[in-house]
């Protein structure tokens, strides 16, 4: 069964994940101006683009685990599904930027002033130099360090997550679950490591 | 003591429900225009048309039935709304276990067009269908004693899926000061459009304070006690330092994590504009109760 998964996996080519990964941006904008996510469009799209973009990053942090765990080797795709999160993120962004707030000089005020903006910005922050480096010659060229610094994602994921527990209204269930999910992966992370080490 | 305000917000001619209007509204939309006339207040009039049916009903915050705003449109159904009982207790001086039927049989129905201001900085113009509290109050007779008046929303697990999680401290409780809730802008909304209240938008009674944000104006209201004490408040008690007692619409005191000096308003689609947001939602005929008072601290 994993055997056959993986072959199937083997099969298919990098780029049919990032063309099939990119499409949802074009559906939901389809959406939104046609009326399929409801009479307030900005913050469904902004929601929608988010969620999407840390469940992205969960899948990423999943590849390794589910590698060394269930023998499912996805990560000839990691590198799409990672840059597929950045992509999705810096769209929400955009669109709590353009179409949410609107106004230039109130968007600097919310990510310096509103800490669930400045967290999620901060998360945003830490994923550009992953972008950045993520090709074959940025991880040829840093070696080791590349890494080292590519366990940022780690941390970007935790604060995405938190980021959507900070700004829901009351103690809602979803953001706990994801949160959940986080925790998870990094305790199995953690327990790992500890493996190694003993 | 019906009709002791004016509406002023009408513009029936380009709603897309010209079809519910009554010959009540009709009239209102006249009186309107005279009020204008005699040097009424014209702020903030001109294009304040109401939000159509279909925004009104599909985008609701009713937490008991789930934190998304399709979620009450899709699970209120199961909420029975017949027979309802509202019971009147504390400080008046005729308590007892009201029939619905029997309150509205003394009532007059009136059309009320209001600003609607929720506190995540979205708004609506709904055109209400109610009587004035001030009117129930006096039915059930306010003893001199009494300072405030608290409701209580409906609370039936069975009916209400999202009161399984503890979003908030079940049922759904809020407050008024007694001159707020005797104020002739202090609704008891029964209808939408003319037609009875969606039970996604709180039927078959709810209140409705056009200066407050939304989360003030408590729906499917089961209980109205009268006391000397200020009461509790869901969204107080869930979070003091984000919500206060009061709730007063304004612009210029911030919710901690959002502005509140701009508001968009809903039904303009992807590319909507936002507007500034008005001091009191624009009922300025209301200040004079805040009279002396430090609203950044009495928020």
């Amino acid at each position: 069964m994993v055997d056959r998964f993986n072959a199937l996996a083997r099969r298919l080519p990098t780029w049919a994940v990032y063309l099939i990964g990119v499409l949802p941006a074009p559906w939901f904008l389809y959406l939104g101006a046609t009326g399929g996510l409801g009479v307030e469009p900005i913050k469904a799209l902004e929601h929608e683009l988010g969620a999407l973009a840390l469940q992205l990053l969960i899948f990423g942090l999943c590849i390794t685990p589910l590698r060394r765990f269930a023998g499912v080797n996805l990560i000839k795709f990691r590198r799409a599904i990672g840059l597929l999160a950045f992509f999705y993120v810096f769209l929400h962004l955009l669109v709590w930027a353009i179409l949410d707030v609107q106004v230039l000089s109130q968007i600097w005020a919310d990510i310096v002033k509103r800490p669930y903006i400045t967290v999620g910005m901060l998360g945003f922050a830490m994923l550009i130099p992953l972008a950045v480096t993520s090709n074959n010659w940025s991880v040829r060229r840093l070696g080791p360090t590349w890494r080292k610094l590519h366990k940022l994602t780690y941390v970007a994921t935790v604060l995405g997550g938190v980021h959507y527990l900070m700004l829901v209204k009351g103690w809602q269930l979803e953001p706990l679950i994801y949160l959940l999910v986080i925790a998870a992966i990094l305790s199995l992370r953690v327990k790992f490591q500890n493996l190694r080490h003993a | 003591m019906a009709k002791r305000w004016t509406n002023e917000l009408t513009r029936a001619d380009v709603t897309p429900e010209k079809s519910f209007l009554n010959r009540r509204q009709i009239l209102a939309g006249i009186g309107a225009g005279a009020a204008i006339g005699l040097g009424g207040s014209v702020q903030a009039q001109e294009d304040l048309k109401p939000n159509s049916w279909e925004e009104i009903t599909s985008y609701c915050n009713y937490y008991e039935f789930g934190t998304g705003k399709d979620d009450p449109s899709r699970n209120a159904r199961a909420l029975t709304t017949d027979p309802w009982t509202v019971k009147i207790d504390g400080m008046v001086d005729r308590p007892g276990d009201y029939a619905l039927g029997d309150i509205l049989a003394k009532m007059t129905i009136e059309e009320r067009i209001y600003r609607f201001r929720c506190v995540e900085a979205w708004s609506m113009v709904v055109p209400w269908n109610g009587f004035e509290l001030a009117d129930l109050l006096n039915m059930a007779g306010v003893q001199t004693d009494a300072k405030y008046v608290a409701f209580e929303t409906v609370y039936r697990p069975e009916e209400m899926p999202g009161t399984r999680y503890p979003v908030l401290d079940w049922p759904y409780v809020e407050g008024l000061r007694l001159d707020e809730a005797m104020h002739p802008l202090t609704l008891m909304a029964t209808g939408l459009y003319g037609k009875p209240l969606p039970n996604q938008n709180g039927a078959p009674l709810r209140l409705v304070v056009p200066w407050k944000y939304g989360f003030k104006s408590i729906k499917s209201v089961v209980r109205i006690t009268l006391t000397d004490t200020q009461p509790p408040t869901s969204w107080n008690k869930s979070n003091a330092r984000e919500y206060g007692f009061y709730s007063n619409v304004n612009p210029t005191v911030d919710h901690p994590r959002w502005s509140q000096a701009t508001e968009r308003p809903i039904g303009g689609g992807l590319f909507a504009s936002k507007k500034d947001t008005l001091m009191f939602n624009g009922y300025d005929e209301v200040a004079s109760l805040y009279d002396g008072m430090d609203m950044a601290k009495n928020f």
